[in-house]
């Protein structure tokens, strides 16, 4: 960041062999210029107003004989904060102060908006003490960034960065599927003939192993979440899809569940705030599985088929599946039908992924094309065609989406967004088909699990450089794990929480009054703002015969009705008194000289 | 880069680094929602606003009284004329003075916190020493004035050395006289409270038997104002941050809130109780007050709204007589009738006790979260929620039952009369009968 250019050295040299000067100080004059180059927002912002100011304050400040003693601010009032920063931290838009609104409400919005710039500028502020900048790769000129192997990357960055980039040969059981843990310390490859391994993929030390003796679809791992059982003292618990049964494995390799309401299960995703585990089987079910208490929350008939392309929305934790008629459709447990169903390619969809933001989503399909949409929307936004397909997509927190291609992996840049996809950003080739493609979180790392194997590669500018350590620390130490375990139970978000809309929750429910009145019926199984019916009183003296009631009945039959009759027909006599007098009126013609004046 | 981290392990657990950029913090809304439903959860299991009993006293309790100048210690005076002085953080009894013979009707505190008053059955003001008498002294007051009828309530002037009894009038004492000074009485009726407002020290409120509530300048020779209403008023307190607020307890379940600039229709109705309110005392803030039932509950009412934000109650309760709230705003004092004072929280869920700053934190976010979601139905729901006793919980919808029915009967009445001639009247304006200058 602090780099310093030539130039500048070789001025400040030649002043010190000249003569001595007064060292500099950043508030004299030609530094001010530097200053107003620098922020340009704050010059624009204030406009002439502050300037005027300041004028008048050095005015105040000067001495008959035109020097000022006191020094004076050179930055003065509060730092200003740029607009794309404060744009960041934008919740929602300004609350307006409804037209006609009480003093009260005025004095309660305004405080409450106050409030909350505040709260604004602060976090924007923050940015700036953040310890980590995102990497990047840099070609010399008229050299492509793609053709950059990874045997040079890992030999030009220090060394801690380059174990990163390692293959593990596993040609025997392979293909692999593989799974970062959320924290991203931990590695869970699976290969398809029966091979599960967790690693500490940073330390290379390997936690479990061990083969199932089945087929594996698919692995997951769970958060880390103490087993109930207290001599195992656990740590993680990963879920595996195997032939028949959804198993779930602590971190030893030692199996806690077999869940078997969970069958033929193909793809897994975690949804880790509401600690919900989705399943997409080849029977066409879309099940979810509460992992901190054990239950099935739901279990939904998508009646599509064998489902075997599935991604999850991290901004509202929709499920997103993918189906062979080239449809996508979306999940929330809550619906048994899907909340929207796109068409989005002419053949089958092959791979999907969202970015962390919800706002982008990719898919590439048997048609060999490759499409991003704004599934805000629900719109294309720009699509390419790749000579191979995409068999794998995956999106990293930077927004950086890597595409199995065949046996090549390529990560493409500013994919998300209205720019149309050009050449890629990186490139590897792998023998053997791939299989998984899986970014670490928090690390500049893709991981990618192929027919042979193994491969950590290293994509500069792939992940979060910063990350949140009350939300996800990789560096948490064991009791830090544990306040965290607790605080996330807590908070675990229920699962009739998720729609398409994570923010619904803070907005006024605007149901109308006939809408509310309509659920309410539904739920009392009776209306409770009706009428009893009118019940005569029995009568004695033969008043209570069958007609002297029915008389009685219907002397109040209708009371409703004949006021708002009785109302209308008054209403109406009036109006027509009024036009009768007013065309008597103009019958008359007895206009004044003065009426001309009249509107 | 994980070095960075590592250098520090001996200190890791006190490096926290943070990023709150909002794509990092996915579910916002549903997680602090969640985390407001955890908060009101823990408030209401929390909620424990019993502190102690305060036994000694042979008869039921007529009247309580802090002191003007020790946040420990409170008077009370019983219905056998016994006078006891406690100290709070105790729980004990320092004193026990034989004051009057039948009931203490009212005890006062001297600004100074050097003497208290008392007044009783046997038409006497007794002015006694806050210090207890040495060992083997008799207990004797400073001064005794005898009276010529009965008093009802006393109230000590905020600067100056006199005070105001009421019983058939009401009188204005100097301390240094065994006459009163002045006397004030408006048609023949007798008062049961007589309170000097904290702010406009020279102006006076009673609760007379004639259903009305009087105005008094102490400067002036006759009586300002009075409010009649339906029913009787048992007490009234000032509010002692906006002192043209006063609040009465009505012998018609309800508490009547007024400005003294317009008598006509009271500020707000404060109900829920359902038996006759005896007593009321202001927080020092001014912010709520609370209140003493003849149905054996004690009631908190913010003092903008119409209904009760905490009631409290137990088994062994009974008519509650007096309530005090603590000049340290924390706690409520209540005095019943089968002899027992108890000490409450004014708070129920607060924690008693140094908070650490992390405590302090937590309770402070908690209590923005509640209001954030306040009006969500769950939330509500449970915030809501208070256990009553069967009888009152009965009564309570009795008494609905009851309102509804005269509301309807009131309507059909409209309905059939010609229009105009039965006046829709609100809440607030069926209890006043009359302002009378």
């Amino acid at each position: 960041m602090a780099a310093v250019t030539p130039e500048v050295l070789t001025s400040t040299h030649v002043e010190k062999m000249k003569k001595k000067k007064l060292p500099k100080r950043y508030w004299e004059e030609t530094e001010k210029t530097d200053q107003s180059q620098r922020r340009p927002e704050e010059e624009q912002g204030k406009a002439g107003q502050n300037q005027n100011k300041s004028t008048v304050k050095e005015k105040s400040l000067k001495r008959k004989n035109g020097e000022s003693l006191e020094k004076k601010d050179p930055f003065p009032g509060e730092a200003p904060i740029p607009q794309k920063q404060l744009q960041k931290f934008q919740r929602g838009k300004k609350c307006k102060v409804p037209a006609g609104a009480r003093e009260r409400l005025k004095e309660a919005i305004a405080i409450s908006e106050a409030m909350s710039e505040h709260a604004q500028k602060q976090a924007a502020r923050y940015d700036l003490l953040l310890p980590e900048d995102a990497g990047f790769l840099e070609g010399d000129e008229d050299e492509d960034t793609n053709t950059i192997s990874q045997a040079d990357i890992a030999d030009a960055v220090d060394i801690t960065s380059g174990s990163k980039y390692f293959n593990l040969h596993l040609s025997q059981f392979g293909p692999y599927r593989l799974d970062y843990s959320r924290t991203g310390r931990n590695l869970l490859v699976g290969g398809k003939k029966g091979h599960v391994a967790c690693i500490d993929w940073q330390t290379k030390d390997l936690k479990c192993e061990m083969n199932v003796m089945e087929t594996v679809n698919d692995v997951n791992s769970l958060c880390t979440l103490r087993s109930a059982s207290r001599w195992l003292h656990t740590e993680a618990m990963f879920a595996v899809a195997q032939k028949r049964w959804l198993y779930i494995y602590d971190s030893k390799g030692v199996e806690l569940h077999c869940v078997k309401k969970f069958n033929d299960v193909l793809r897994m995703q975690f949804l880790p705030y509401h600690f919900l585990l989705a399943t997409a089987s080849a029977t066409g079910f879309l099940q979810y599985l509460d992992v901190s208490i054990g239950k099935e929350v739901a279990a939904i008939c998508t009646k599509m088929g064998r489902l075997d392309v599935m991604a999850q929305n991290p901004h509202n934790a929709v499920i997103h599946l993918g189906h062979p008629n080239g449809t996508v459709s979306l999940w929330s447990p809550n619906q048994k039908e899907s909340l929207v169903k796109m068409l989005c390619h002419r053949g089958a969809v092959r791979s999907l992924a969202v970015d962390k933001t919800g706002t982008y989503m990719v898919t590439s399909g048997l048609d060999r094309k490759l499409k991003v949409y704004d599934i805000r929307a629900f719109k294309p936004l720009h699509s390419c065609f790749l000579p191979a397909g995409a068999s794998c997509l995956s999106l990293s927190q930077r927004g950086l989406l890597s595409a199995a291609t065949g046996e090549i992996v390529q990560v493409y840049q500013n994919v998300l967004g209205s720019n149309p996809v050009s050449k890629p950003y990186m490139a590897h080739r792998l023998r053997g088909q791939i299989w998984g493609l899986a970014y670490c979180p928090f690390e500049d790392v893709l991981g990618i699990g192929h027919g042979e194997g193994f491969t950590s590669m290293i994509v500069p500018g792939a992940g979060e450089p910063n990350f949140d350590a009350l939300d996800t620390n990789p560096y948490r130490s064991h009791k830090q794990r544990q306040e965290w375990e607790v605080k996330a139970l807590l908070e675990k978000v229920q699962p009739e929480l998720i729609g398409l809309d994570p923010g619904q929750l803070s907005k006024v429910d605007q149901a109308s009054f006939e809408q509310r009145h309509k659920e309410q019926i539904e739920a009392l199984g009776f209306d409770p703002l009706a009428k009893d019916k009118f019940k005569p009183r029995t009568k004695k003296k033969g008043r209570s015969s069958a007609g002297a009631i029915e008389k009685r009945k219907r002397k109040v039959a209708h009371e409703d009705q004949r006021d708002e009759i009785r109302q209308s027909v008054q209403e109406r006599t009036e109006r027509e008194k009024e036009l009768k007098e007013k065309s008597n009126e103009k019958k008359l013609g007895n206009k004044s000289t003065l009426d001309r004046f009249r509107k | 880069e994980a070095s960075d981290f590592c250098l520090y392990w001996k200190w890791r657990h006190l490096y926290v680094p943070r990023n709150y950029d909002p794509t990092l913090h996915p579910f916002e809304v549903p997680r602090e929602y969640t985390r407001a439903l955890n908060a009101t959860k823990l408030e209401r299991v929390f909620a424990k606003p019993f502190v102690a009993s305060l036994d000694g006293h042979r008869d039921g309790i007529s009247c309580i009284t802090k002191h003007a100048k020790s946040l420990s210690t409170i008077i009370s005076g019983a219905c056998d004329g016994e006078v006891k002085v406690w100290n709070l953080p105790r729980q004990e009894c320092l004193r026990t003075v034989q004051a009057h013979e039948g009931f203490v009707r009212g005890i006062c505190s001297r600004f100074c916190g050097t003497s208290f008053f008392t007044v009783g059955d046997d038409k006497t003001i007794k002015q006694w020493n806050w210090e207890a008498p040495g060992y083997g002294v008799r207990e004797e007051p400073i001064n005794t004035i005898l009276g010529k009828a009965v008093f009802t309530g006393i109230d000590h002037h905020q600067r100056e050395g006199t005070f105001v009894t009421c019983g058939q009038t009401v009188d204005i004492w100097d301390e240094q006289r065994s006459s009163p000074i002045r006397s004030f009485s408006w048609g023949v009726d007798s008062f049961s409270c007589v309170r000097y407002n904290p702010v406009e020290t020279e102006l006076l409120a009673s609760c007379a038997s004639d259903r009305s509530v009087v105005l008094y300048d102490t400067r002036e020779s006759a009586p300002l104002r009075k409010v009649i209403m339906q029913l009787r008023s048992n007490t009234l307190c000032w509010n002692p941050m906006e002192a043209y607020y006063f609040t009465c307890a009505n012998e018609d379940y309800n508490l009547y809130t007024y400005d003294i600039r317009h008598l006509d229709v009271p500020v707000t109705v404060h109900m829920d109780h359902v038996s006759a309110v005896l007593d009321v005392d202001y927080s020092p803030t001014g912010r709520e007050f609370v209140s003493a039932s003849f149905d054996k509950t004690i009631r908190i009412f913010p003092k903008d709204k119409g209904h009760s934000r905490e009631v409290y109650h137990t088994k062994r309760m009974q008519h509650v007589i007096c309530v005090r709230w603590s000049a340290d705003n924390k706690y409520v004092l209540s005095g019943s009738d089968e002899m027992n004072i108890r000490l409450w929280k004014a708070n129920a869920s607060e924690k008693l006790g140094l908070l650490s700053a992390r405590e302090k934190a937590a309770t402070h976010y908690n209590k923005k979260l509640i209001e954030k979601f306040q009006h969500h139905p769950q939330v509500r729901r449970i915030a809501r929620h208070r256990h009553l006793p069967g009888d009152i919980l009965k009564q309570k919808r009795e008494l609905r039952e009851m309102r509804e029915a005269q509301r309807r009967k009131e309507q059909n009445v409209r309905k059939h009369s010609k229009p105009g001639s039965v006046p829709l009247l609100t809440e607030k304006e069926k209890h006043v009968v009359a302002v009378v200058e």
